[in-house]
């Protein structure tokens, strides 16, 4: 019988076929839309996902926080080489490094502008870096303990002409006013900002931009993974001692990739949140012009409610179908969205790629999602549809039949 | 004498129109027996739809008892009553009232799809009494594509899915000419005939009614006057 329903529901919205599609418009704008958000917010907390296990689990990151002082005090709270000096001799810690990031006036021939330098260290801790951040060097050579005024750069300077035209190795390009020779071009790190920067040795940095002991932030290889979270509270510890600050006031953060891609997530979910709430908005108009259909769909149609009831229909059949029939022009509605939705995901992943050139936006598909949307589409369609569908039910066979 | 098959007391039925009461049954008294063919005759607004209304099971009485096969049906639930008129009883209206975006098959499934009847017994029973009137050829065609005669045939077909006991039709012959409608006549008379069913026709042509086993003349909203018609 439910069957039946079915197919007179599908019946009657193939007869209606201009007003079914307006109506239906206005469940797929908002599903597309939520659809999309969803697996963009998904496909985006996987890519950071990625690329904090390419970063590892073994590392910890320790910044500054940021000094909000009341005026006349430090207000700008730094890390210096000397809080990099107490966190080497914490102890299970395999190897420690720090940079700083400085934004840079670049020339090359006549063309000038702004990018981000960072600094290199020397030794071990160059290798660290190229670790954790996935430098790795496609053309040309790596910087060397020796080298001085020697700069690798982000594989963005040889394809996309940030300077005027695409650089080459051995060119030689002006950062902050000293010139550099390029020795080395990075291979493609999928983050933006890296494959647009300049890296040079650190002492140079220092010289050039007059920053003789501020760190931004140092990286941290523990010995023994499983003893990661004791360190991080050794390390603190001391900074606390040195730096002389009280527990939970302290100026500086020490956090595991675990504990960054936290606080990353909770920005994601706000966001995500707040947009897939503005998206549901359109959900809920669309669904008002469902039942603003299908009242008109019970005005047009009394007559036939009263032939099914004068053969036999109870009102409980008539309910069912002008449910099933809102609920069905909720669901087409939903797959031609989630479709849509899935479409408009991958286009802004493509688009995200070769633009702005980054992997951390990706489409994210999984058939949760996909039945998911669905069905919601179909019980929005089916709640808007309960009213008219309760009038239409509750009609007299008389009155219903002598209607033209 | 056969059992009575549907049987009225004392039906009342009260209208409000406005401040005033309308009284289309005042008091209606009716006793159909079973395997009968009754016809209804009476002037416009004597009550004689209201009355076939209630017969079918269509409306309840503000007043008084119905009986069908013994039962008081004046008190059911309009789905209760939904149920009943779908297995008892088979409607022929005077619009002929089939589903227009049905065809001619669907239209006469639909009564079978309201008491669950399974789909390939419902589409073999439908075929079968789609051939008895005649209209074989004409199964996938919706209702625009057939004229008035075979759209009635539709409907009588329709009438008899869930094979009831009553036949109600309700001027059948109103919107057809002469010779189709003696052609639903005939049918009507057939059925009755050889299947045994019981019939009650409304009319108010004289000449139909003559084809009635009984006339019963209605005025106000009650019988003024029954005749047997002897044949």
């Amino acid at each position: 019988m439910l069957k039946d329903y079915f197919k007179f529901a599908f019946g009657s919205i193939s007869h209606r076929k201009l007003r079914s599609w307006l109506t239906m418009i206005g469940i797929f704008i908002g599903i597309a839309a939520v659809v999309a958000l969803i697996s963009l917010g998904q496909g985006f907390k996987q890519a950071i996902d990625k690329e904090f296990e390419k970063i590892g689990t073994d590392k910890l990151f320790i910044t500054a926080k940021g000094g909000f002082g009341p005026p006349g005090t430090n207000a700008v709270v730094q890390i210096t080489k000397e809080d990099l000096r107490v966190v080497r001799m914490a102890g299970g810690i395999e190897n420690a490094a720090g940079f700083l990031l400085e934004n840079s006036k670049v020339e090359f021939e006549d063309n000038v502008g702004f990018f981000q330098v960072q600094s290199i260290p020397k030794g071990e801790g160059r290798k660290l870096l190229a670790e954790t951040q996935s430098l790795i060097v496609k053309e040309g050579r790596d910087l060397r303990d020796n080298d001085r005024f020697s700069v690798v750069v982000g594989i963005n300077f040889v394809e996309k002409e940030l300077l005027g035209k695409n650089l080459r190795l051995r060119d030689r390009i002006k950062i902050n006013n000293k010139e550099f020779t390029i020795i080395g071009i990075l291979g493609k790190t999928g983050d933006p900002g890296r494959d647009n920067s300049l890296f040079i040795p650190e002492d140079i940095l220092r010289d050039v931009f007059s920053e003789p002991d501020k760190i931004d932030t140092i990286m941290v290889k523990v010995a023994n993974v499983a003893n990661i979270d004791t360190i991080a509270e050794k390390i603190k510890n001391d900074l606390r001692g040195f730096r002389n600050v009280k527990k939970d006031d302290e100026d500086f953060d020490v956090q595991t990739p675990e504990q960054l891609l936290g606080s990353f997530g909770d920005v994601i979910n706000i966001v995500q949140s707040v947009l897939i709430g503005i998206a549901a908005i359109s959900l809920l108009v669309g669904g008002i012009g469902i039942a603003n259909t299908m009242y008109t769909a019970v005005i047009e149609r009394t007559k036939e409610i009263g032939i099914m009831k004068s053969v036999g229909g109870r009102n409980r059949d008539i309910l069912l179908i002008f449910i099933i029939e809102s609920g069905m022009l909720g669901a087409i509605g939903g797959l031609i969205g989630v479709v849509l939705g899935f479409g408009l995901s991958y286009g802004v992943e493509l688009a995200a790629k070769n633009i702005i050139g980054t992997n951390l936006i990706e489409a994210y598909f999984s058939y949760y999602l996909f039945f998911g949307a669905l069905l919601f589409s179909f019980v929005i369609g089916a709640i808007f549809g309960v009213m008219p569908a309760k009038q239409a039910s509750s009609l007299q066979p008389v009155e219903a039949l002598r209607s033209k | 004498m056969n059992k009575s098959i549907i049987k009225l007391e004392n039906v009342w039925k009260v209208y409000k129109m406005g401040d005033t009461d309308v009284k289309a049954l005042q008091g209606l008294g009716l006793d159909i027996k079973e395997g009968e063919f009754v016809a209804i005759m009476g002037p416009s607004g004597s009550g004689k739809s209201t009355a076939v209304n209630m017969i079918g099971c269509l409306d309840v009485p503000t007043k008084g008892k119905i009986f069908l096969d013994g039962h008081d049906i004046s008190k059911l639930s309009e789905s209760e009553l939904a149920q009943i008129r779908g297995r008892k009883i088979g409607f022929i209206f005077q619009q002929f009232n089939l589903i227009p975006t049905m065809t001619a098959l669907e239209n006469v499934m639909l009564p079978m799809i309201f008491q669950g009847v399974d789909e390939n017994k419902r589409i073999a029973r439908a075929i079968q009494l789609l051939e008895l009137v005649d209209l074989g050829e004409r199964i996938n065609h919706k209702p625009t594509e057939l004229s008035g005669g075979q759209q009635q045939r539709v409907a009588i077909a329709r009438a008899l899915a869930n094979n009831p006991e009553v036949i109600i039709a309700d001027e059948p012959t109103g919107n057809l000419d002469s010779k189709t409608g003696t052609n639903v006549l005939e049918f009507l008379e057939k059925l009755h005939r050889k299947e045994g069913k019981t019939i009650v026709m409304v009319t108010h042509d004289a000449n139909l009614s003559k084809i009635a086993e009984r006339t019963e003349f209605l005025k106000d909203g009650r019988i003024v006057k029954s005749l047997s018609n002897h044949r």
